[in-house]
């Protein structure tokens, strides 16, 4: 071979070591940037739910008392769905092979529980759900059946079986505190839709029953199953945050949906409706097919904005920061868009002070904008945008991370720990595009073709308490913490005054 | 193929720009290998226009999304390569051509798409994806790999001398 030929066959391999040498700076630079971080945020917090085995041998036995939108919700969560819903994911998996709804449902986890007893005021509710419950064999409509549950016309009589272990209650609100009491009472474990009560003074007596009877009690804030609280009631906790000052959490909806104005069902009317039994508890009124459907426009069955929507958010600031109940409540606020006969506001601020925290929690909804606002918790070193995807932005005006801001290491405007479910966590190694991504929460949606249902998760983490004679997540302490605060917020709007929590007594003033 | 009529400020220009070409996919490929939690899952995402659906599907199935996430990075190493030393050049060529075309019709520039990763500049039909990838097809069309690379020294017999 001649010299000449081996020189230029050769003449570019030096290159290699210019580029080898700018990869190994790059990596020497990220490893300094990682480094630099005071608490090497690595966040390890996971929601033990997910794993957990569900003990084969005997089924529990469930009863649903309401079987609205919330309650078909639950019943879906916990596997039993109609057939027709089943028929119509099987058409949409054929139409569009990204359409994964059959297929997760398939994957969801068989809770080893049966569904026995139904009841609902309105008879075409109570017939999906009893549909639901038969259907076990998950095929759609026609597939097998299993046994169908068996209707009962009043939750009286459904409580008198004792053949049932617990009940699921997702009733209008002024429904909530009076059945779990008697549910309770009757020796039934209870999941109950928020907020948990409807009246201050049923609040102390379903914690009462609640505990007298040593029943597992589960508040419906399936947002607690979200990975993202665990990951972030750990960042806080390890102080990234650095003093936290101020929370803002916020309700933004644009649609008649979103602001209560649901369907009226063509098939409701004065047979199929025991209206008698709807008012229960609430003022007297004349037959309504308005207030039947669309029961959260009026305090007379609904607890407004501040129960219906905040408590979702309170209730995930306190299982992130523990807050529990608020020294004082400011609110105000109005029917400035649907003026359509409601009685409760559509849009609300409301003030909660925690001066032993040294904070702030700033509730602010709209059932007229769809801006984004999200939920912020804000400290003087970084803050903190949460949901389904966790996100730290750190301040510029931070002391803590005063150096790194400086010399670069640390960049204000693009997240300094981004964590989103069943990705990895996004940290100062990860490549600029995908925290690019994570900073726009692009890398949600469905991730390996899965999204984990939050209700399937908050109702095995009840079905796991039952089985344990323990309590669940949301248990009945934190919803008294949950209806207090929520019952200040209404109260500071109705009353038009500055409410106050009395600690010693435990009674708002 | 005649190697004697490229000039020498033809042959430098051509051996700079299939060695630029290399680096820049030899280092991309690098990164991406040496950053711990890399994947194609958001870029997948960000996909629209014609063939958004079809990178969509890709990004929703855990294997397949493996697979593009290892074809990517070794992809790119192994054509980036190829194209620094001048080994086996023309198959990284085509090879690098088809990848860039996946990149390009992932993320078309065309009018009303709006992509989540901010562009430096504004581009309609012809963006750098499409440049580096026509840039490619001149280096196919003049190789220089058996002049100044390691092809030289495997084709030296069938090369002329």
């Amino acid at each position: 071979m001649k010299r000449r030929d081996l020189l230029k066959g050769l003449a570019t391999l030096p290159i290699l070591g210019a580029v080898g040498y700018g990869v190994y700076k790059k990596q020497e630079l990220d490893m300094l940037s990682l480094k630099s971080k005071p608490e090497q945020i690595t966040l390890k917090a996971y929601n033990p739910i997910v794993e957990k085995e569900v003990p084969q041998g005997k089924k529990l036995k469930i009863g649903i008392i309401g079987t609205g939108g919330r309650g078909r919700a639950i019943l879906e969560g916990a596997g039993f769905i109609s057939p027709e819903a089943i028929d119509d994911w099987k058409k949409g998996a054929l139409e569009n092979k990204n359409d994964t709804r059959y297929e997760e449902y398939l994957e969801q986890t068989d809770l080893n529980i049966e569904l026995v007893a139904v009841c609902d005021v309105f008879d075409i509710n109570a017939e999906k759900a009893i549909k639901a419950g038969a259907n076990i064999y998950r095929e759609g409509s026609d597939g097998k059946m299993g046994k169908a549950p068996v209707r009962y016309r009043t939750y009286q009589e459904l409580l008198a079986n004792d053949a049932i272990d617990a009940v699921i209650i997702a009733t209008p609100d002024h429904w909530h505190g009076t059945i779990t009491i008697a549910a309770a009472k009757a020796g039934k474990h209870v999941y109950c839709e928020k907020p948990m009560t409807w009246t201050v003074a049923e609040t102390y007596e379903v914690v009462k029953a609640v505990k007298e009877n040593n029943i597992a009690f589960q508040l419906g804030h399936q947002n607690r199953q979200n990975e993202s609280y665990y990951k972030a009631k750990e960042a806080i906790e390890k102080g990234v945050l650095g003093k936290v000052n101020l929370i803002e959490v916020t309700t933004n909806r644009n649609s008649p949906n979103g602001a209560w104005v649901y369907d009226i069902h063509p098939e409701a009317n004065e047979k199929t409706i025991d209206w008698k039994q709807f008012i229960g508890p609430a003022p007297d009124h004349e037959f309504s097919l308005e207030r039947f459907f669309r029961w959260r426009c009026w305090w007379d069955y609904s607890t407004g904005l501040s129960g219906d929507l905040f408590t979702h958010d309170y209730d995930a600031m306190n299982q992130i920061l523990k807050l529990g109940i608020p020294d004082s409540a400011i609110s105000s606020g109005g029917i400035y868009y649907y003026k359509d006969g409601r009685t409760v506001p559509d849009v609300l601020t409301s003030v909660f002070e925690y001066p032993n925290k040294d904070l702030t929690l700033l509730y602010s909804a709209s059932l007229a904008s769809n801006k984004r606002r999200g939920r912020s918790i804000m400290g003087h070193d970084a803050y903190m945008e949460v949901g389904g995807n966790m996100k730290i932005y750190v301040d510029r005006g931070s002391t803590k991370y005063k150096e790194e801001i400086k010399s670069g290491k640390i960049d204000p405007k693009i997240p300094y720990f981004a964590y989103t479910p069943g990705q990895g966590q996004i940290d100062a190694i990860t490549s600029p595009t995908q925290r690019y991504f994570a900073s726009r929460g692009l890398l949600h949606s469905y991730h390996g073709g899965k999204r984990i249902n939050t209700t399937h998760l908050h109702v095995k983490d009840w079905l796991n308490a039952i089985r344990t004679n323990s309590q669940p997540s949301c248990n009945v302490d934190r919803g008294f913490e949950e209806a207090i605060t929520a019952h200040m917020g209404t109260i500071a709007y109705r009353e038009k005054r500055k409410v106050f929590w009395d600690a010693e007594k435990q009674v708002i003033v | 193929m005649n190697t004697k009529t490229f000039s020498t400020p033809q042959l430098t220009g051509l051996v700079l720009l299939r060695v630029a070409i290399g680096w820049h996919f030899l280092y991309e490929g690098l990164i991406k290998i040496a950053s711990p939690n890399w994947s194609s899952y958001g870029y997948l995402m960000d996909s629209k226009g014609f063939m958004g659906s079809f990178f969509h599907s890709l990004a929703a199935q855990d294997q397949i999304l493996h697979f593009a996430d290892l074809l990517n990075m070794w992809g790119l190493v192994a054509i980036g390569l190829s194209l620094v030393i001048g080994l086996f050049s023309r198959p990284a060529i085509i090879a690098g051509i088809i990848l860039l075309a996946m990149y390009y019709v992932s993320h078309p520039a065309f009018l009303g798409l709006d992509y989540a990763l901010p562009s430096e500049g504004s581009y309609f039909i012809i963006n750098k994806t499409f440049i580096e990838l026509l840039t490619l097809y001149v280096l196919f069309v003049f190789p220089t790999s058996k002049i100044i690379g390691l092809d030289r020294l495997i084709f030296r017999n069938s090369a002329s001398e």
